[in-house]
C-alpha cells in the first residue's frame, strides 16, 4: 500500500510573545493509498493544526521545529510554491468545519467548483463545466445545472457542505482531509453527510484523514483512529480494536464520559475527567495526562519519557502503566433504569401553546406570511424530574424554552405554573414571585456571564432582585452557591474569562438557583462543552436535581444525553411535538418515524452498530408553509399518500406514551403499556 | 430592484424636504434681518417695515416656505443680496467649477487609494502594510489647510514650479491645468489618507476569512487568490464610503478654495455665511443635500450589485 | 471633514471581546505598560498628546511671553531666534506663546465636544439599539436628516444665524457627531441585546436602563474609546478649519487655525509664521490617530 501522507515524528511550535508554545509534540502516523484514519481529540489537542501541517499552511508564528511531514514520499518542507500548490486541491484537498464561510460568497457555485480543474490541468471551460455538475450529481445535489448559478447563502448548511466535498473531490484526489465537516450540522443532515463520504469512498478510493472531537462520527467513517491529547498521539489502531479496549486512561476516559444511547438513565454517573487539558510542554518528559490519571504514579508517570507500546495488530497505546490499565474493569457505569413516574408533582403544565410571528418584508412594507414557530404544543414538567425538548434546529424546541422563561411571549394557549398562566407574560411583566421561580442555563458559555462584571455580580445581583438580600447576606450566600456548584470560593473575585468555559457553566447554573426556583429551563447547557467537561456538569445537574426537587426543562439535539438526563422526552418538528412520553417508552417501539430517523442517525461510539440505512430525504419545510396534513409527511419514508398530506395525524395513546401519527403503531407495543387508544383531537 | 429604488427615492424627497424645511425655519426665525441688511444699518425703522412688507416677508412662514419651495422646484431660488444676483445664475456656475475639481481628484484619490489599501491589506502587518498605514494615518491627519501650507511653501515658494493661486484665468501666467495641480494633490493627500485605511482594513479582514484559505488550499497562487477571490469581497464594504467622498468634494473643498483662491461653490457658502446671505445658504444647502441623497442611492444600488447576499 | 462614517472603529463589537474582558481584570498600569510593549505606534500618539496636554494646562508658567502683547519693534527680524525660539507673527507677538495658549483652547474645547457627542449619542444609540422599534425609528431618522447636511455647510448655517463662539462650535460638533457615534451605539447594543448575560438579567428583573448602562454600556467601550480618540483628531481638525476660514474663535484670543489664517497671506514673505502653526495642528491631530491605532490594535490582539 503506497503511503500517501505521512508524519515523521514531526513537532510544531508556536512562537508567539510568551514564548515557544508546543502544539504537537513528536507525532508520528501514515496514511496508505484508500485508507481512512481518524483523529480525536479536545479542542486545543492539536488536531486541526495536523491538517493544516499536512497542507503546509501554519498559522504565522507556527512552524515544524522537528521530524517530517511528506507527501507522496516527498518532504514537503522543502518544496517550492509552485509544487506546492499541485499538491493543494490536486493530491491532497480539504473539507472544513463551517462550510458557509469557506465557500467565497460573491462567487457563484459553478465558478468556484470549475476553478479547481481548471487550476490542475484541465484547459477547457466546458470540459471543467461538465465535471463540476457531474460532481454535484455524485453528491446528490438536486438539479445540479441550475445549483451552478447559484450563491452559497441560497443553500442550506448540508447542501453547502456537499458542494464543499464536491470541491475537494473535483481533482480526484489521493487524500482527503475532513476537520470537523459535521460539526453544527443536525443529526440526520450529519448522517447524510457520513453516509455520502463512505459511498464517495467506496468509489473512488480516496484516503481520508478525518479530524472530530466525536468518537462516533470517527467510528463510522474510519479504519484506524489516533487519539491526541496535549499535542501527542496517545493511543492509536484499528477502530475495533481501540473502542473494544481502549488502553490509555484518556481514550478510556473520553469514552466513559460520554452518554449512551443503550445507556442507562442519569442515576448511573458519567465518569467526568478531572481537571483541565494541560498545554504541551516537552521540558517535562513524562506524560501530559498524568495529572489527571486515576492510574497515575509518581515517578513511573512523571519522569521519564513515556514509548508507544504495540499490543498486537498495530494498536499502540503510550503509557507506562498499561498493565495496571488492562486490568481494572472497563466501564463501572452502572445501567439504572430512569424512574419516570406519574406521582411527582407538576410544576409546569403547558397547553395548546402556539408562537407566531407576522412576517413583514425587509424594508417595513407589506406581509409576507406567518411563520409558526410553535404550534398546540402540550407538556407538563414534573417536580425532582427532567423533561427534555428535543429536535433539529429550526424545530422550535428554543422557542418554546424561551416563552416558559418569559424571554418572548406565546401567542396563545397556556403556560401554568400553578394557578398562574404565564403564556402571554414576558419576563418583565410577570410577578417577582413567579420571576424567581424560573429561571434560565444558557446554552453558550462565552456570552453567559457578562465579560465586564465579576463573578460575584453574576451571583449577587439575582439574590438581590430575587431574593431582597442585603449585601453581606448575598456574599455568604454567593459562597454558599460556589459550593453548590463545586467551585473554590475564590473564583467570587475573578472575571468570566479567567475561567474555562466549564467553569462558567458551573456559575451560570449557580445563577440560576440563587432565585430557589421551582423549575429551570437548560438550553442545551452543555452542547459547547468538551465531552469530559461535558459529563461532569450533566452529573452536577443530576444531583442537584436530586437534592432541590427542582424541574428541569432540558432543550437538546443530542439524543443520547436526552437518553442519559431525561425521564420525560418531547421530540418536536417543525414547532409541533411528535411524540411524547417517559424516556424509556420514547426510547423503544413503538416510534413516530421522525424519532426512529433520528435514533437512526445519531453517531454511536460503537464499531459494532449498523450503519445508518435510509437517512431522511430532502428538508424541513419551512414554517411559513401552511401545513394540512402531517408536518413530517414531507420527509416521512413510511408516509401513507393522500391520508398524510391532507389530515391532521391523530395522537395514538400508549398511557402517558403519546405519538401524533396515521400508522398504526400500536400493534407491535408490548403489552404491559396498556392498549392503544384514539383520540379524537389531535396534537399536530 | 425597482421597488427598492423606489422606495429610496421616496424617501430622500422626505428627507429633502425636511431639510428644507428646518433651514428655511432656522434662517426665517427673524425676518426683519434680511431687510436690515439690505437697506444697511443707517435706515429707518420704518424704511425697514416697509420693505418687509413690500417683499412679503410678514406673512406667515408657512405661506412664504411653500411659496420658496414652489419657486425652488422650478429652479428659482430667488435673489442674492449680497452679489446683487439671481442665485441660480451664480451657483450653477460656482457649482460647475467645483464639480471639475471634484472630478478629477475622485478619479486620482479612488485609484490610489484601492491600490494602496489593497496591497497593504492583502499581507497584515507586513512591513509594506505598516508603512502604508502609518502613511495613510499621516496624511488623514493633516487638515487640508496645513497640507496647503506645506506645499504651497516647497513648490511655490521655494522652488517656484507652481502657481500659488487658481482663479482658472489664463491671464494669471499659469497654464489652467497647472493651476489644478495643488488644489488636487492637498485634497488627494487628505482624503485618500482616510480611504486607503477603509481598503486596507476591509482588505485584512477578508484575507481572515476561511474562503481565503479554500482558495489558497485549492492550489491558487498567492497572486491569484488576491485578484479573484479577495479583491471583489473587499470592495463591497468601502464602496459605499467611496461613492460618499463624492458629498465631501462638493461641498467639503471650501479650504481648498480658499487656499487657492478657486472660484467654486464652498467658497460662494462661505462668502454667504460670512454676509449673511440667506438665499444663496438655503439654495446651496438644497443642492448639497440632494448631492449627498444622490450618492447615498447610488451606493446602495452599487452595493446590491457588488455583493449578491443582499440582492432584494 | 470626512468623519462620515468611522463606524469602521467600531460597530463590530466582536473583535473587542478580548478587550472587554481584558480590560476588566488589568489594572490601568498593567493596561498602559501593554500599550507601551505592544504598539509604538500608540506610544507615541499617547506621548504626543500628553506633551501638547502639559503645555495646555500649565500655558501661563511655561509660556515665555504674553500670547497677545504686540511689539512692533520685533516685526524687522520675525525669525527663530534665542529670545524668541519660534520667531513672532506679523504683529510681534511670540509664536511659541501663541502656540502654548493656542493648545489650551483646542484642547478645551475638543474634547468639551467629543464629550458631548459621546454623552448624547451613546444615549440615544443605547435607547435605540435596546428599545427597538418606533423609539429606534424616530431616533435613527432624526439622526440620517442630520447627517444628510454636510458638516460644513451645517457650520456655515449655524455661525451665519447665531454667529462664531466657542458654545456654538461646541453645539454644532456635538450635533453632528452624535447620529454618528449613536449608529456605534446602536450597533453594539443589537448585537450585545441579544447575548445570554442580557436575557439572565432580564429574567432576574432588572429595569431597561438598568440593562443599558450596567449590563450592555461597559461592553461598548472598547469601541468608544478608539472612536474617541479618532473623533477628537478630526474634532482637532474641524476648529482649526473653522478658524482658517475666519468663521472659528473671534479674536484676539490664540487659535491655531486663525494664526494659519492671519499670516497666510504672508507666506512669501515670512513662511514661518504659516508652517508653525500648521505643524503644531498636525501634530495634535497625528498624536490622536495614533493613539486611537494603537489602541485597536492592542484590544485586537486581545
Amino acid at each position: 500500500m503506497a503511503e500517501i501522507l505521512a508524519f515523521e515524528h514531526a513537532s510544531i511550535a508556536y512562537d508567539g510573545r510568551a514564548g515557544r508554545q508546543i502544539i504537537l509534540n513528536d507525532v508520528d502516523f501514515s496514511i496508505g493509498e484508500g485508507e481512512a484514519l481518524g483523529l480525536v481529540g479536545e479542542s486545543s489537542c492539536g488536531k486541526s493544526t495536523v491538517a493544516l501541517a499536512a497542507m503546509r499552511y501554519l498559522p504565522r508564528g507556527m512552524s515544524v521545529i522537528d521530524g517530517r511531514i511528506r507527501v507522496e514520499g516527498r518532504d514537503i518542507a522543502g518544496l517550492t510554491d509552485r509544487e506546492l500548490s499541485r499538491i493543494r486541491g490536486n493530491r491532497i484537498a480539504m473539507v472544513y468545519q463551517d462550510p458557509m464561510s469557506s465557500l467565497n460568497p460573491v462567487m457563484p457555485i459553478g465558478k468556484q467548483l470549475m476553478e479547481v480543474p481548471l487550476l490542475h490541468g484541465e484547459t477547457d471551460e466546458n470540459a471543467a463545466f461538465r465535471r463540476a455538475v457531474a460532481m454535484l450529481e455524485e453528491v446528490r445535489l438536486p438539479a445540479a445545472a441550475a445549483m451552478m448559478e447559484r450563491y452559497p447563502h441560497q443553500l442550506s448548511g448540508g447542501q453547502q457542505q456537499r458542494v464543499v466535498i464536491a470541491m475537494a473531490l473535483m481533482a480526484k484526489p489521493a487524500l482527503l482531509i475532513m476537520d470537523e465537516p459535521t460539526t453544527g450540522l443536525d443529526v440526520t443532515i450529519e448522517a447524510a453527510i457520513l453516509e455520502l463520504v463512505r459511498e464517495l469512498r467506496a468509489k473512488f478510493g480516496t484516503a481520508i484523514l478525518f479530524i472530530s472531537h466525536n468518537l462516533g462520527t470517527v467510528a463510522r467513517i474510519c479504519d484506524r483512529i489516533g487519539v491526541l491529547y496535549a499535542g501527542r498521539m496517545v493511543e492509536t489502531g484499528r477502530i475495533g480494536a481501540v473502542f473494544r479496549s481502549p488502553s490509555h486512561p484518556y481514550t478510556r476516559g473520553l469514552l466513559g464520559a460520554l452518554p449512551r444511547l443503550s445507556g442507562g438513565g442519569r442515576r448511573g454517573r458519567l465518569r467526568p475527567i478531572e481537571g483541565t487539558i494541560a498545554a504541551a510542554d516537552r521540558a517535562r518528559p513524562g506524560c501530559a495526562f498524568a495529572p489527571r490519571c486515576s492510574f497515575a504514579a509518581r515517578h513511573e508517570c512523571e519522569e521519564r519519557p513515556i514509548l508507544m507500546v504495540e499490543l498486537g495488530d498495530g494498536h499502540l497505546a503510550r503509557c507506562a502503566r498499561l498493565d495496571a490499565v488492562r486490568a481494572s474493569a472497563e466501564d463501572d457505569r452502572a445501567a439504572a433504569a430512569s424512574a419516570a413516574t406519574d406521582g411527582a408533582p407538576i410544576v409546569l403544565r403547558v397547553r395548546k401553546l402556539s408562537k407566531e410571528y407576522k412576517l413583514t418584508g425587509l424594508f417595513g412594507g407589506e406581509k409576507k406570511g406567518v411563520v409558526r414557530a410553535v404550534t398546540d404544543v402540550d407538556l407538563d414538567a414534573r417536580a425532582g424530574e427532567t423533561l427534555a425538548i428535543v429536535g433539529e434546529s429550526g424545530c422550535g424546541k428554543s422557542t418554546l424554552a424561551r416563552i416558559v422563561s418569559g424571554l418572548l411571549a406565546g401567542t396563545s394557549g397556556e403556560v401554568k405554573l400553578g394557578e398562574t398562566d404565564l403564556a402571554k407574560l414576558e419576563v418583565d411583566d410577570r410577578p417577582p414571585e413567579i420571576r424567581r421561580q424560573i429561571q434560565m442555563v444558557f446554552q453558550n458559555p462565552d456570552s453567559t456571564l457578562n465579560p465586564s462584571h465579576s463573578i460575584a455580580y453574576a451571583l449577587s445581583r439575582p439574590l438581590r432582585m430575587l431574593r431582597n438580600l442585603a449585601s453581606g447576606d448575598a456574599k455568604t450566600e454567593v459562597s454558599k452557591l460556589l459550593a453548590q456548584v463545586r467551585l473554590p470560593v475564590e473564583v467570587a473575585e475573578r472575571m468570566p474569562h479567567q475561567l474555562s468555559g466549564g467553569q462558567r457553566q458551573r456559575v451560570a447554573i449557580a445563577r440560576a438557583l440563587a432565585g430557589k426556583p421551582k423549575l429551570v429551563v437548560a438550553d442545551e447547557p452543555v452542547s459547547a462543552l468538551d465531552v469530559s467537561v461535558q459529563a461532569a456538569i450533566l452529573n452536577l445537574l443530576g444531583e442537584l436535581l436530586e437534592q432541590s426537587r427542582l424541574g428541569l426543562v432540558l432543550i437538546s439535539h443530542d439524543l443520547a444525553l436526552v437518553r442519559h438526563m431525561a425521564d420525560w422526552v418531547a421530540v418536536m418538528y417543525l414547532g409541533r411535538v411528535v411524540e411524547y412520553g417517559p424516556v424509556a417508552q420514547v426510547f423503544s417501539p413503538p416510534f413516530h418515524p421522525y424519532t426512529e430517523a433520528l435514533l437512526r442517525a445519531a453517531p454511536t461510539p460503537d464499531p459494532d452498530a449498523a450503519p445508518p440505512t435510509a437517512a431522511l430525504e430532502g428538508m424541513m419545510p419551512s414554517p411559513t408553509e401552511i401545513i394540512v396534513g402531517c408536518a413530517f409527511a414531507s420527509r416521512c419514508p413510511s408516509r401513507i399518500a393522500e391520508q398524510c398530506d391532507t389530515t391532521p395525524p391523530p395522537v395514538r395513546q400508549f398511557g402517558e406514551h403519546r405519538i401524533a401519527c396515521h400508522l398504526e403503531l400500536g400493534r407491535q407495543a408490548p403489552a404491559e403499556r396498556g392498549g392503544r387508544t384514539e383520540i379524537r383531537s389531535s396534537i399536530s | 430592484m425597482l421597488r427598492y429604488s423606489a422606495k429610496q427615492l421616496l424617501n430622500m424627497a422626505l428627507t429633502l424636504f425636511a431639510v428644507s424645511f428646518l433651514v428655511f425655519a432656522l434662517n426665517e426665525l427673524s425676518p426683519g434681518d434680511v431687510t436690515r441688511k439690505i437697506l444697511g444699518p443707517y435706515a429707518s425703522q420704518s424704511q425697514v417695515d416697509h420693505l418687509t412688507r413690500e417683499m412679503g416677508l410678514d406673512r406667515p412662514a408657512l405661506v412664504r416656505y411653500f411659496e420658496y419651495m414652489g419657486k425652488a422646484l422650478t429652479g428659482n431660488f430667488g435673489n442674492s443680496i449680497y452679489y446683487r444676483q439671481p442665485v441660480s445664475e451664480l451657483m450653477w456656475d460656482r457649482l460647475g467649477n467645483t464639480l471639475l475639481l471634484a472630478a478629477i481628484s475622485f478619479a486620482v484619490i479612488v485609484p490610489i487609494s484601492v491600490l494602496l489599501g489593497v496591497l497593504a491589506g492583502m499581507r497584515e502587518r507586513g512591513w509594506f502594510d505598516r508603512a502604508v498605514s502609518i502613511f495613510s494615518s499621516i496624511c488623514a491627519s493633516i487638515p487640508e489647510f496645513a497640507m496647503g501650507v506645506f506645499l504651497l511653501a516647497i513648490f511655490v515658494v521655494w522652488l517656484g514650479v507652481l502657481p500659488g493661486t487658481s482663479p482658472l484665468r489664463g491671464d494669471a501666467g499659469w497654464a489652467i491645468w497647472m493651476q489644478f495641480v495643488l488644489p488636487v494633490l492637498v485634497v488627494t493627500f487628505y482624503d485618500a489618507g482616510y480611504l486607503i485605511a477603509m481598503v486596507r482594513s476591509s482588505m485584512v479582514e477578508v484575507m481572515r476569512q476561511p474562503y481565503i484559505r479554500t482558495a489558497l488550499l485549492k492550489g491558487n497562487s498567492f497572486r491569484n487568490v488576491v485578484a479573484k477571490h479577495a479583491l471583489r469581497n473587499a470592495l463591497i464594504t468601502p464602496f459605499t464610503v467611496i461613492l460618499l467622498q463624492l458629498n465631501y468634494l462638493v461641498s467639503g473643498l471650501v479650504v481648498v478654495e480658499t487656499l487657492f483662491a478657486y472660484p467654486g461653490f464652498g467658497r460662494l457658502m462661505l462668502e454667504a455665511a460670512l454676509a449673511k446671505d440667506i438665499a444663496v445658504l438655503e439654495a446651496g444647502t438644497l443642492v448639497a443635500v440632494s448631492v449627498t441623497m444622490l450618492t447615498q442611492l447610488f451606493g446602495d444600488l452599487g452595493y446590491m450589485a457588488l455583493d449578491p447576499r443582499i440582492r432584494v | 471633514m470626512t468623519e462620515v462614517s468611522h463606524d469602521l472603529a467600531g460597530g463590530r463589537v466582536g473583535s473587542f471581546r478580548g478587550t472587554d474582558a481584558a480590560a476588566a481584570s488589568r489594572g490601568w498600569a498593567r493596561k498602559i505598560y501593554d500599550l507601551l510593549t505592544r504598539s509604538p505606534i500608540g506610544t507615541i500618539g499617547a506621548a504626543i498628546l500628553l506633551t501638547w496636554t502639559i503645555l495646555a494646562v500649565f500655558a501661563p508658567w511655561i509660556a515665555p511671553y504674553s500670547p497677545t502683547k504686540i511689539d512692533p519693534a520685533l516685526i524687522a527680524d520675525p525669525y527663530p531666534s534665542a529670545q524668541h525660539w519660534l520667531g513672532v507673527d506679523h504683529l510681534g507677538r511670540d509664536i511659541l506663546s501663541r502656540l502654548i495658549w493656542g493648545a489650551r483652547t483646542v484642547l478645551t474645547v475638543a474634547p468639551t465636544a467629543v464629550l458631548g457627542a459621546v454623552i448624547l449619542g451613546t444615549f440615544l444609540g443605547l435607547l435605540a439599539g435596546y428599545r427597538g422599534g418606533i423609539v429606534d425609528a424616530v431616533i435613527m431618522r432624526i439622526g440620517d436628516t442630520l447627517l444628510a447636511f454636510p458638516k460644513i455647510i451645517l457650520y456655515l448655517i449655524i455661525i451665519a444665524k447665531f454667529g462664531a463662539s466657542a458654545f456654538n462650535i461646541i453645539a454644532v460638533i456635538t450635533l453632528s457627531s452624535a447620529p454618528i457615534i449613536a449608529r456605534i451605539v446602536r450597533g453594539v447594543t443589537l448585537d450585545i441585546k441579544n447575548r445570554d448575560y442580557v436575557a439572565a438579567a432580564r429574567m432576574r428583573g432588572e429595569s431597561a436602563f438598568f440593562i443599558m448602562f450596567v449590563e450592555i454600556l461597559p461592553n461598548a467601550r472598547g469601541p468608544l474609546i478608539v472612536d474617541f480618540f479618532l473623533r477628537l483628531g478630526y474634532t482637532t481638525i474641524a476648529i482649526g478649519v473653522l478658524g482658517f476660514l475666519g468663521v472659528g474663535l473671534p479674536p484676539p484670543d490664540p487659535d491655531w487655525g486663525g494664526m494659519v489664517k492671519e499670516a497666510y497671506g504672508m507666506i512669501f514673505v515670512w513662511p514661518h509664521m504659516t508652517i508653525i502653526p500648521s505643524l503644531a495642528i498636525s501634530s495634535l491631530v497625528i498624536g490622536a490617530n495614533f493613539l486611537a491605532t494603537g489602541l485597536r490594535e492592542a484590544s485586537l490582539d486581545g
